[in-house]
């Protein structure tokens, strides 16, 4: 067994990083439902979940057993149970396949002696992959619809796949000028690409050249994903429920995995493409290396603010919870700062992680403070404004770059 | 069996499934999803065949545009499930036996032409997206100004064609 | 390690079926998605010849191939749609105007 293992090692790591991927992926997306609700009830003055659990934090898990167990619900006519059933899951499997070709940090790593670099795959068409993935999770929405015999669903569905197709026509063209600078498909060269400081002080990052397309393509990203404010298809005063309507339980929670899901990729790939990935924004200079123990700070900070925070507490569980997670981050703390290697390899997907959240927290802050667009003021900002303007981005920089270059 | 021969019949097989279940589905939606995952095992298949650029771009225009505009018009028109009539004896009896005669013969010449060393490894990646784009605007720049063209009047065509009132 | 001719004989094959959809369906949708399996079939008999003799033109022209297909689909939904408001039908036995 251990020689079979020491013979494919690929294979083995292959599948050692999948299983890692989704089960922190779907951990990440339970805790991002968890997150949203705190964030969008303290934007509205209110206090979000807060009894299961010590600040709500068990709430997500309350919600997977609520859903777990709710009852099963077929509605009556559906013409075609396959197609029903196939739109959910067709949901939740593209949003976490996109996952697969994201780079999480630099150069190959050494783990027990073997060789593996921080992603399950590094292709050539990293970045088309992604779009291809996008480009096929429009059929949940509009499967989903169809299939449930219901006129506020198949409205919600017609009207969610327009959508989703226009948004996604603007979210190609603004990722062109990415690749105009970069010269390459391939997610981990793109980042590779924007490595270095402009006169030693500003990172070169494409946020900076492609400012209007990095606007374009997140503005993009978030109608893609059907969030406030583009979510009238789903909205709840709008179309009953759009087109998860009749969807009841687990498969109700798919979808909404699914949309979770969705934007940590979206949010994933702009960090990747226009905030320089896993590279920290700072030189890499002998004065500046002191911020390579931020990982570190951190940690022991939230570590900190947890265990005094088990003062607050007012129930023996959540006073063990609070103390538990706060002296394991402690732990961590300690470890990455005694830990060399440690401490090297959790550089770039702190980073990358760090930028995430911050894309995270737009997504969440958008929902609560914008107005919903109607749905014809939707159709007419995507198709008579993001794509003219991602178009001349192409133009411009295409330009650019061929003057540069001689 | 190495990988490759593994991957192809998998893929293959997938496809001519999901192409036999286009022919046999009664309803329009089903025979549509049955051609997204003919279009998804064939983008497979170009991988196999080295064409990198070619599958991404068969996924994302074909399987992902092309055929969410069919989706979409089944929906909008809600295409129901056709009639069901029996073939005619003459169809069942000598069209089918003559139909897979004719592919037999097909794939034997086919096998024929073809026997020794005209074999497809996966590790000559071909199709890289730099020289592809490359030949697209040097030699072949004429064609693709005119798909562009004809892509322009197709929208307007479509556009005119689906409108209710002018 | 696999043939050339095995991706041939499965173009061949899935061109059949797609010939066979176009001959013995009656819904005009389904007839077009024929269409589209025959065009796909040829893109992967192109795809094979153009590993075969390693030149990139073939994997162009299935780049071409594609766009005229999504042109083609455009126009012909449209003209579906208006076959169907006029005869109200999906129906190709339907579309019988012009029969004796």
């Amino acid at each position: 067994m251990t020689d079979w293992i020491a013979r494919h090692p690929d294979l083995v790591f292959a599948v050692v990083k999948i299983v890692l991927c989704l089960f922190l992926l779907l951990t990440a997306v339970a805790y991002l439902t968890w997150f949203e609700r705190k964030l969008i009830a303290h934007i509205q003055s209110r206090w979000g979940p807060h009894r299961v659990g010590p600040h709500g934090l068990l709430q997500p898990l309350a919600d997977g057993l609520k859903n777990l167990f709710k009852e099963d619900i077929i509605p009556a006519g559906v013409t075609s149970r396959f197609v029903y059933l196939l739109a959910p899951f067709l949901a939740v499997s593209l949003s976490l396949l996109a996952v697969a070709v994201i780079p999480f940090g630099p150069e190959p790593v050494e783990i027990l002696g073997a060789r593996t670099g921080l992603h399950i795959a590094d292709i050539n068409i990293g970045l088309l992959f992604v779009l291809a993935v996008t480009s096929l999770g429009v059929y949940a929405v509009a499967l989903a619809g169809w299939s449930s015999n219901s006129k506020y669903s198949l409205l919600g569905g017609l009207r969610s796949t327009a959508q989703m197709v226009s948004y996604e026509i603007a979210l190609t063209l603004s990722v062109i000028g990415v690749l105009l600078l970069a010269g390459t498909l391939s997610l981990r060269e793109i980042v590779e690409a924007q490595a270095g400081h402009w006169s030693g002080v500003v990172p070169r990052w494409f946020i900076f050249p492609q400012f209007v397309a990095f606007l374009c393509f997140f503005i993009s990203g978030v109608a893609e994903t059907n969030r406030a404010p583009f979510d009238l298809p789903e909205a709840e005063t709008e179309l009953v429920a759009g087109f998860h309507t009749e969807y009841s339980s687990m498969k109700f929670a798919m979808f909404f995995m699914a949309e979770y899901a969705h934007m940590i990729v979206t949010s994933l790939v702009a960090s990747l493409l226009f905030f320089g990935g896993w590279l920290s924004p700072f030189p890499a200079t002998e004065f500046w290396s002191i911020t390579r123990y931020l990982p570190v700070v951190l940690a022991a900070a939230l570590g900190g603010v947890l265990l005094v925070d088990v003062l607050r507490q007012r129930t023996g569980w959540h006073r063990l919870i609070m103390a538990a997670v706060g002296l394991g981050l402690l732990a961590v703390a300690g470890l990455l700062a005694t830990q060399e290697t440690l401490l090297a390899l959790a550089q770039g997907p702190f980073w990358l992680l760090g930028k995430t959240a911050v894309f995270l927290f737009v997504f969440v802050w958008t929902r609560a403070t914008l107005p919903r667009f109607r749905y014809d003021q939707l159709m007419a900002f995507g198709w008579k404004f993001l794509v003219p303007l991602a178009v001349l981005n192409i133009v411009v920089t295409s330009f650019l770059v061929a003057w540069r270059a001689g | 069996m190495p990988a490759e021969t593994v991957l192809f019949f998998v893929f293959g097989g997938l496809a001519v499934l999901g192409a036999l279940n286009l022919v046999l589905q009664r309803h329009p939606i089903h025979s549509a999803l049955s051609l997204i995952l003919v279009m998804a095992a064939l983008a497979a298949l170009y991988l196999l065949l080295g064409a990198e650029f070619i599958a991404a771009i068969q996924v994302i225009v074909y399987a992902g545009a092309i055929m969410v505009l069919f989706v979409f018009v089944i929906m909008l028109l809600n295409a129901g499930e056709e009639e069901r009539t029996s073939m005619s004896r003459a169809a069942r009896y000598v069209g089918l036996p003559v139909a897979g005669l004719l592919l037999a013969e097909v794939g034997y010449l086919l096998y024929r032409a073809w026997p020794e060393g005209a074999v497809v490894e996966a590790d000559k990646f071909l199709g890289r997206t730099g020289p592809i784009g490359r030949l697209l605007f040097t030699d072949f720049a004429l064609p693709f100004e005119l798909t562009s063209v004809l892509i322009l009047i197709a929208v307007l065509g479509a556009v005119v064609l689906a409108k209710k009132e002018l | 390690m696999v043939p050339l001719s095995y991706y041939l004989v499965l173009s061949a094959i899935l061109f059949g079926l797609g010939v066979v959809g176009f001959l013995l369906k009656r819904s005009v949708i389904t007839i077009f998605m024929s269409i589209e399996l025959m065009l796909n079939a040829v893109n992967l008999a192109f795809v094979a010849f153009s590993y075969h003799w390693q030149a990139l033109s073939g994997q162009v022209f299935v780049f071409f191939v594609i766009v005229v297909a999504a042109a083609e689909a455009a126009v012909g939904l449209a003209i579906i749609i208006l076959v169907f408001r006029t005869r109200a039908s999906l129906n190709v036995e339907r579309v019988n105007l012009m029969k004796w």
